[in-house]
């Protein structure tokens, strides 16, 4: 299905999932503003955005079913600033199935914790079409539109407490350092504008090979600029410091929801950006690479130290942001490939363990400790099992879809002759051990500390299947991920650069040289 | 891949039935862990089923003399752009020798464990790590290529880890578990960053292609395949409890004993082994890596064996021997006497599998006197116990028959393997003097074995008892269902060393074939004519056996010799001529001629 999108119909086609999911929050708005006394009222506003997060990943799978694409437009026209593609449709599901998975972890976790803030489920739905404005953006000002519409949500979401002094700080802090992040962001966009007269991703990769501003001091200093904004909000070293504090002050379905599909969109756009209109710009693959490897060293390092599962999870995830710049580094299709697998498996076992986690605590699961999930096997036997299938896939074990993702990600590495790389995850990956097993250790090899230790803990049934869809997913990831791997290669493998120029002045729309100095 | 026959399309069922008892007994530890019979029924009934499997599918590979391991493809499991790694499973005669002996020491393992695990309130959940213990182990040694065997590595080393931690009530206990997967993780490293180097230089995974592209892809001896090499040894040392990284074994003995016996005596630790042996090609191609290996051996082999001397706890006297004797058989593998050192892992997993079984039998009657006695005393301590013979007649027995195996006097089975491995050593040393210096410390270590074994049969056995009057009256035997897996060893332990004479495990006859040293031609006048032929021999053939007719055994040729109709399948290679010249003896005829190439001795 090809689609003009310069006419509105075809438009509105290739938006249909934004325009359901920006329809639903709508109505779930006008729901919740007469209707936000009860604990019915919670649970109302809980399907109608759960139905509507199905719908959208229905309008997706219709898109995604009759291959829609857009269609190729002439150059006097302004290209278009939302892609059609595989890469925007996986994309879009991965926030879309992370958000309906964090409504059933939320539905009984509100009402336990006596949170009763509809408003919740709206800025879920908010966040959730500025993270899919974010993954289909194909113009930097789209993207930065996105992101704004994702973090100022997100922002909300992890302060919704207001009872807790720490979720207020931890809005605060992600507040500040998001504006400060921002600013990055917009001030990378402006020199990147500066240097190529454009914001379409397109335009400024076909704009950076006719021109050849591969050296280009303010074309390198924008994505440097770049690169910092993002890196803030994937939590990448040295651009982390705000994720242990905001991670642990939040309400846990909250950072499970900001350590996954915030991040995976995060990663998405940077993808993009550096995949459609930084490819021909070499510098960004040093970059990254460095940022891989202080991100994966550091993040595993300092999560060694951590005694509270909250933190832990929390530097785990920067760990993790690590591994997934690996597969950013290494730039090839299989790269490509290895990203996007990774980024599914890496969304089941966070969130899975977040959602146990939040079962686990009561009001302050800041405070669980991982000696405190000793004996968790005698009582809660399934509970353990899930949280031990999660812990070893974040682990990388075999079986799992952690391993195997992990294992596209050193293939890739090496393929594309980043041995050094490699090693160096394998390494991280082995000091990884070093803190999630002693979860593994806790639960099934120390007795409880005393009768009833666990007598609290509630998952309730819709977050014991967002679980157990995680889990199940997990492992059949983990042995068959044949399926998956297509998806993630077709989908990866729509995000390239732009072919460059052909015949003069056919791809080159916009403005003469400006840059360059 | 010739036509599955006879019984080898059996061979799935191998690992998958361990896997099906993993199952069911893990349903039935969530739901009814008191269920005892319905466990142990399923428990051991897997393990025997699968062993039965296990030997009808190696007499039917055996029966087919295939020319080339028998790779059995069962699903795409990771298909990465032009690398494709299926869940395939392998059988060769190196596997074929593995999965003999691990089914056969599990079944008898988990037998006794009926009896030893009798009263154990976890005894479902026992059983359910058992089992998937021996599945993770059987896809170790079946597995077709790096990453599948990879999932039976880090297998293991999980069960491995629940089982060591499973008595929780110490938290001692849980400390050695993650002290074993921690300093396994170390080893793993080595093992992943080998397996990319691999991957990098050779672009596959398999064994087959691996093996077939290494002697091209890898220059012998250059940096690259020895820090590939080196990298797989640190795997090893890892798995295998070698220097440096050995320490964790003997805290692992804070497990039930019968799992000392499967886990950290017979089975696991021996995947080192295996792995330098699987291997063999690629640490053939460099010398230094090779003697690494052995030198790392017998350092730990004399090492350990120092230690055991001064061990009071009966197990970790267990424990430092199975260091010191896996020691010994990468001794046996560095040395290029591959046969000799999986012949070792053999035997020692008959002898080894008995001592600690024994010792289990030991400390469940202790363990029952004390208890009875309400005493608080260590019933592991070897100062505790003496005079034991009287109580416990079949266990001294047949733990005598395994302490004289282990100390390598004649007819019992230790002294052909290691006999084999110290020759092969000398043997090399008489060119190279490093090697006599490992020659003296195998030597050195065996009669440290011979010592320490013995005086810890005196301590426990004879002598005066030291249990305490009380407790004298408890002493007593335990019930058949343990001492029928020990006498079965026993018969074992005395009598393995008769598999290495005929061919059936490509013993004796494939050994000459195979072992590097004694192929060499004398008259080389290049360098150091042992390391060239050595070198040359698996390295495809360029320089070594240049004149071999004469110095090699009978039936293996140089390139230009090879007749056309040869059955091996890359053409530069140093290979065994057609049947006929070696018909003589057919069991040889499939190890000589065979596959004679780069899986090199174990796939012939």
């Amino acid at each position: 299905m090809s689609l003009d999108l310069s006419n509105y119909r075809d438009l509105a086609l290739a938006l249909l999932p934004e325009l359901v999911l920006t329809l639903a929050a709508v109505v779930l708005l006008l729901v919740v503003a007469w209707r936000h006394q009860t604990r019915a009222d919670l649970r109302v506003a809980a399907w109608v955005a759960w139905w509507g997060l199905v719908a959208a990943a229905v309008a997706v799978w219709w898109l995604w079913w009759n291959t829609a694409r857009a269609a190729v437009i002439p150059p006097p026209v302004h290209p278009p600033m939302i892609a059609v593609d595989d890469f925007r449709f996986v994309a879009d599901w991965l926030v879309l199935g992370t958000a309906a998975l964090t409504v059933f972890v939320s539905f009984d976790y509100l009402e336990r914790e006596s949170l009763l803030v509809p408003e919740y489920y709206v800025l879920l739905l908010f966040a959730t079409l500025g993270m899919m404005l974010m993954a289909g953006g194909e113009d930097l000002m789209m993207i930065f539109l996105g992101l704004e519409l994702m973090s100022v949500a997100v922002y909300v979401l992890a302060g919704i407490n207001r009872r807790s002094a720490p979720a207020a700080e931890a809005a605060l802090k992600y507040f500040l350092l998001g504006a400060f992040a921002s600013g990055f962001l917009l001030y990378g966009i402006a020199l990147a504008y500066g240097a190529t007269a454009a914001t379409n991703l397109t335009l400024i990769g076909v704009q950076v090979t006719t021109l050849g501003l591969q050296k280009s001091t303010m074309l390198l200093i924008g994505l440097g600029l770049l690169l910092v904004g993002f890196g803030f909000k994937v939590a990448a070293v040295p651009f982390h410091m705000w994720a242990p504090d905001v991670y642990d002050g939040s309400p846990t379905p909250v950072t499970g929801y900001m350590a996954t599909a915030v991040k995976a969109a995060a990663f998405a756009a940077l993808f993009r950006v550096l995949g459609e209109a930084f490819g021909a710009v070499p510098a960004w693959r040093e970059i990254v690479w460095w940022l891989a490897v202080i991100t994966m060293l550091v993040g595993n390092v300092v999560a060694l130290a951590q005694r509270t599962l909250k933190r832990m999870l929390a530097y785990s995830s920067v760990a993790h942001a690590g591994y997934v710049l690996v597969a950013v580094a290494a730039g090839t299709p299989a790269g490509a490939a290895a990203f996007v697998f990774y980024l599914v498996a890496y969304t089941f076992m966070t969130l899975a363990a977040f959602a146990l986690l939040a079962a686990k605590g009561r009001d302050g699961e800041r405070d669980v400790r991982i000696d405190d999930l000793a004996g968790l096997a005698q009582r809660r036997p399934w509970l353990a099992f899930a949280l031990a299938v999660c812990m070893l896939s974040l682990l990388g074990f075999p079986g799992t879809a952690g391993f195997i993702g992990k294992w596209y990600i050193l293939v890739a590495a090496t393929q594309s002759g980043q041995v050094p790389l490699a090693a160096i995850l394998v390494l991280a990956s082995v000091i990884s051990a070093g803190y999630y097993l002693p979860v593994i250790m806790a639960m099934y090899m120390k007795p409880e500390p005393f009768e009833q230790a666990h007598g609290g803990m509630r998952l309730g049934p819709l977050g014991s299947i967002a679980v157990a869809v995680s889990v199940a997913g997990l492992l059949f990831f983990g042995v068959r991920p044949n399926r998956l791997l297509d998806l993630a290669r077709t989908s990866g493998a729509a995000v390239r650069p732009a072919p460059a120029a052909t015949s003069g002045g056919g791809a080159r729309p916009t403005a003469p040289k400006l840059a360059g100095n | 891949m010739p036509p599955p026959g006879f019984r080898l399309d059996l061979l799935w069922a191998v690992p998958a039935l361990p896997l099906l008892g993993f199952v069911g007994n893990g349903m039935l530890a969530l739901t009814r862990p008191k269920a005892k019979t319905a466990v142990s029924i399923i428990g051991v009934g897997v393990l025997v089923l699968s062993f039965a499997a296990a030997v009808a599918a190696v007499a039917g590979f055996v029966r087919l003399h295939p020319a080339a391991p028998l790779v059995f493809r069962y699903w795409e499991w990771m298909p990465v752009g032009d690398l494709r790694v299926d869940y395939a499973l392998e059988l060769d005669y190196l596997s074929a020798v593995m999965i003999l002996v691990v089914t056969g020491v599990s079944a008898l393992i988990h037998v006794f464990s009926v009896g030893y695990m009798g009263e154990d309130p976890g005894y479902a959940r026992y059983f359910a790590y058992l089992n998937l213990f021996v599945f993770f182990m059987l896809t170790l040694v079946l597995g077709s290529s790096f990453p599948v065997m990879f999932v039976g590595w880090e297998g293991v080393g999980l069960c491995s880890y629940l089982l060591i931690g499973f008595w929780f009530n110490e938290k001692i206990n849980a400390d050695a578990g993650l002290k074993a997967f921690v300093v396994n993780r170390i080893g793993d490293f080595g093992f992943l960053v080998a397996m990319f180097l691999i991957f990098r230089h050779t672009g596959s995974l398999d064994f087959d292609a691996v093996f077939a592209q290494a002697p091209t892809a890898f220059t012998a001896g250059d940096a690259a395949i020895t820090a590939t090499t080196l990298l797989l040894l640190l795997g090893c040392t890892g798995k295998s409890a070698q220097i440096p990284l050995y320490t964790w074994l003997p805290d692992a003995m804070q497990g039930p004993t019968p799992v000392s016996a499967l886990i950290h005596a017979a089975t696991m630790v021996t995947a080192g082994v295996y792995l330098v042996a699987r291997c063999n090609v690629l640490f053939a191609l460099s010398p230094l890596s090779s003697a690494t290996v052995a030198g790392v051996g017998a350092l730990t082999a004399l090492f350990a064996a120092t230690i055991a001397l001064k061990q009071w706890d009966i197990k970790r006297v267990l424990a430092y021997s199975t260091i010191s004797q896996l020691g010994y058989m990468f001794l046996g593998v560095g040395t290029g006497a591959y046969a000799a050192g999986l012949f070792h892992l053999v035997t020692h997993a008959f002898f080894k599998a008995l001592l600690f079984l024994g010792s289990g039998s030991v400390i469940h009657a202790m363990h029952h006197a004390y208890h009875a006695t309400h005493s608080h005393e260590d019933a592991q301590d070897l100062r505790n116990m003496g005079g034991l013979r009287h109580h416990l007649p079949w266990t001294a027995g047949l733990m005598w028959i395994a302490t004289l195996a282990i100390a390598g006097i004649p007819p019992f089975s230790g002294f052909f393997s290691k006999d084999e491995i110290l020759g092969a050593a000398f043997a090399r040393g008489t060119a190279e003097p490093i090697w006599l210096a490992y020659w003296v410390m195998g030597i050195a270590a065996a009669l440290l074995t011979a010592f320490y074994m013995t005086r810890l049969m005196l301590y426990a056995f004879h002598g005066p008892n030291r249990t305490g009057e009380a407790e004298r009256a408890h002493l007593h035997e335990a019930p058949w269902s343990m001492t029928g897996p020990l006498a079965v060893l026993g018969l074992l332990s005395f009598a393995g060393g008769v598999i290495n004479v005929p061919a059936l495990f490509g013993g004796h006859a494939f050994f000459r074939c195979s072992g590097r040293w004694r192929c060499r031609p004398e008259s080389n006048g290049r360098s150091s004519s042992l390391r060239c032929s050595w070198r040359g021999w698996a390295s495809s053939g360029r320089c070594g056996c240049s004149s071999p007719r004469r110095s090699c055994p009978r039936g293996w040729h140089p390139r230009s010799g090879a007749s056309p109709e040869s059955s091996g399948r890359s053409g530069t290679w140093t290979r065994c001529t057609t049947r006929s010249s070696c018909s003589r003896s057919s069991g040889s005829r499939a190890r000589c001629c065979g596959r004679r190439s780069m899986r090199g001795s174990w796939t012939a």
